[in-house]
């Protein structure tokens, strides 16, 4: 999923603070997953928003609601019949989401309430770890499954740098270095001559540096 | 002949080589760098230079590298993947050998986090292993990574480093055979303290026949004070500094001395192993001290081949 976290509550006020009607939307998907922008907390940053105001002497009215998904345009249009009442939209979602929302109300002051992380995967209660950066050519067929581009601090493609110890990264000792999990990993699969070969350079037009990215499937397009 | 380097005439020559190192200053003054080289003339055969050491900006590698040859020193050009993607490789690659360096060494870089800029964004387009490859494509087919032809000669000698006391350890001699595979000519290896677990590394590296197919200069990093031989031991990911030895600075009267006398004993016994051709001495800001532990250690004269 994508993970993200909230934004700095005064951060948000600063977006905010001439607005008199607000619509905060959240999503119903991954941050609601990572309970960063579902429904629970447009309601809590709902309420903070409206004390924070309150304590300047100033009103500040909210409407809260938490569209489906907010990276699809068939559930933001939805706000379409109420949008314009507002001053401003706090968007709960992902980056996407927040910028679905201002492409769609072109009039309209859109602001993101998250800081958008990465994708990862939930590692227990209240932690998350990045797994992917989408890089386009995916690799985990040649490094057991685990990812060196995403979570190598180098993102090395021919093995563990002269800062592995102890199976963590030298970047810090609360890191594990992804080529010790891959070694360890391929070691068990008895697959670690898959490691000998070199392992060429990498090609990262796809990854994003060859500009903005997009699919089509030609068998989808209507 | 690959480069034409004193180094690699040195090695090929199966004479035992001596490097040293010297890093550039977090300044513009030529003089630094001029005085590190000064007493290093006489008993090095070549010189390191480091490149943004521990990310830490500094002057640049290649015009330290200049530096010294003006002195009539030999350097070592090192780079790190860090700070640079292929072109940048390539294009300095390319200026390098204009400006006469010879010798090469291709590292991954300590990551940015432990620098000056850690809020920097990490280059890391090629990593250590492939920058090999591509110095050797340059040099041996004159053609850049994306199979174009260069004009004119890369001639280099190639280096890359190699860590026998990081993990995973029995991953390390094939993380050795990658980089001797993609082109490295020579290896410097991280400072030594654990001599016995160096020279298991070394049986592992024989095994393979790996010793015959590159030059290994083992690294050792002379210890000033017993503060040193500790942060080192504690804080450096990748370097492994047995207690014995810590007890022994902590212990002596005079700590230096006993620093130079850690280092020469490391040299004798690290010169009868098989398959050392030479060693390298990283005496981080204590650049005067080499001629001292080269003397000491036998290794002197410098033989002129
Ligand atoms: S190799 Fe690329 S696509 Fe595959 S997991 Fe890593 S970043 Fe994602
Ligand atoms: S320690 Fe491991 S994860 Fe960290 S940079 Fe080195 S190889 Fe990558």
């Amino acid at each position: 999923m994508i993970v993200g976290e909230r934004k700095p509550f005064d951060e948000i006020v600063g977006f905010v603070r001439d607005c008199k009607k607000i619509l905060i939307a959240g999503c119903n998907e991954c941050v609601t997953v990572c309970c960063a922008g579902g429904k629970k907390e447009v309601g809590i940053l709902s309420s903070a928003l409206k004390m924070a105001f309150s304590k300047e002497g100033k009103d500040l009215e909210v409407k809260e609601v938490t569209l489906e998904r907010q990276c699809d345009p068939e559930y933001v249009q939805q706000l379409s019949e109420y949008y314009d009442q507002y001053d401003a939209i706090v968007s709960m979602a992902c980056g996407v989401g927040v910028q679905e929302l201002a492409m769609s109300y072109q009039d309209k002051l859109v602001f993101p309430a998250l800081n958008t992380n990465f994708m990862g995967a939930s590692q227990g209660q209240g932690v998350w770890e990045e797994r992917c950066q989408g890089c386009g050519a995916c690799v985990l067929g040649r490094t057991g499954g685990l990812c060196p581009i995403a979570r190598c601090a180098k993102s090395l493609l021919n093995g563990p740098c002269g800062g592995s110890m102890n199976g963590k990264c030298e970047i810090s000792k609360d890191v594990d270095c992804v080529w010790q999990l891959i070694i360890d990993r391929l070691t068990g699969l008895n697959q670690l001559q898959m490691l000998e070969d070199i392992f060429p350079v990498k090609d990262w037009s796809c990854a994003g540096h060859g500009g903005p990215r997009k699919v089509v499937r030609e068998d989808l397009k209507s | 002949m690959k480069s034409g380097s004193n180094l690699e005439r040195i090695l090929e020559s199966g004479h035992f080589a001596v490097c040293a190192e010297a890093g550039p200053p977090k300044g513009s003054s030529p003089k630094v760098i001029q005085k590190k080289g000064g007493p290093l003339k006489s008993c090095c055969d070549a010189v390191n230079v480091t490149d943004n050491q521990t990310a830490i900006v500094r002057m640049s590698s290649i015009s330290g590298c200049v530096l010294l040859k003006e002195l009539g020193l030999e350097p070592v050009l090192q780079m790190v993947v860090r700070d640079r993607n292929r072109l940048a490789l390539q294009s300095d690659l390319l200026g390098a050998a204009a400006l006469g360096i010879r010798n090469v060494l291709c590292l991954s870089g300590d990551h940015q986090k432990f620098g000056n800029h850690p809020t920097a964004k990490g280059v890391y387009d090629i990593d250590s292993i492939q920058f090999l490859q591509m110095v050797k494509t340059m040099r041996d087919e004159h053609k850049f990574i994306n199979g174009e032809d260069i004009s004119g000669d890369v001639p280099f000698f190639i280096g890359a480093a190699a860590n026998p006391f990081a993990d995973p350890f029995e991953f390390r001699v094939t993380r050795l055979a990658k980089k001797i595979n993609a082109g490295a000519d020579f290896i410097q290896t991280q400072g030594i303290f654990d001599v016995a677990k160096f020279v298991e590394w070394m049986k592992m590296v024989r095994d393979r026949g790996l010793h015959e197919r590159t030059h290994i200069l083992a690294g050792l990093i002379p210890m000033k004070s017993v503060g040193m031989a500790r942060y080192m031991r504690n804080n450096v990911p990748g370097l492994s500094v047995p207690k014995v030895l810590v007890d022994r600075m902590a212990d002596s009267k005079d700590p230096k001395e006993e620093g130079v006398k850690i280092c020469v004993e490391a040299i004798e016994q690290l010169t009868d192993v098989e398959g050392v051709h030479g060693v390298h001495v990283m005496a981080v800001a204590w650049e005067d001290i080499v001629p001292r532990i080269v003397e000491e250690a036998g290794l002197m004269p410098r033989p002129v081949v």
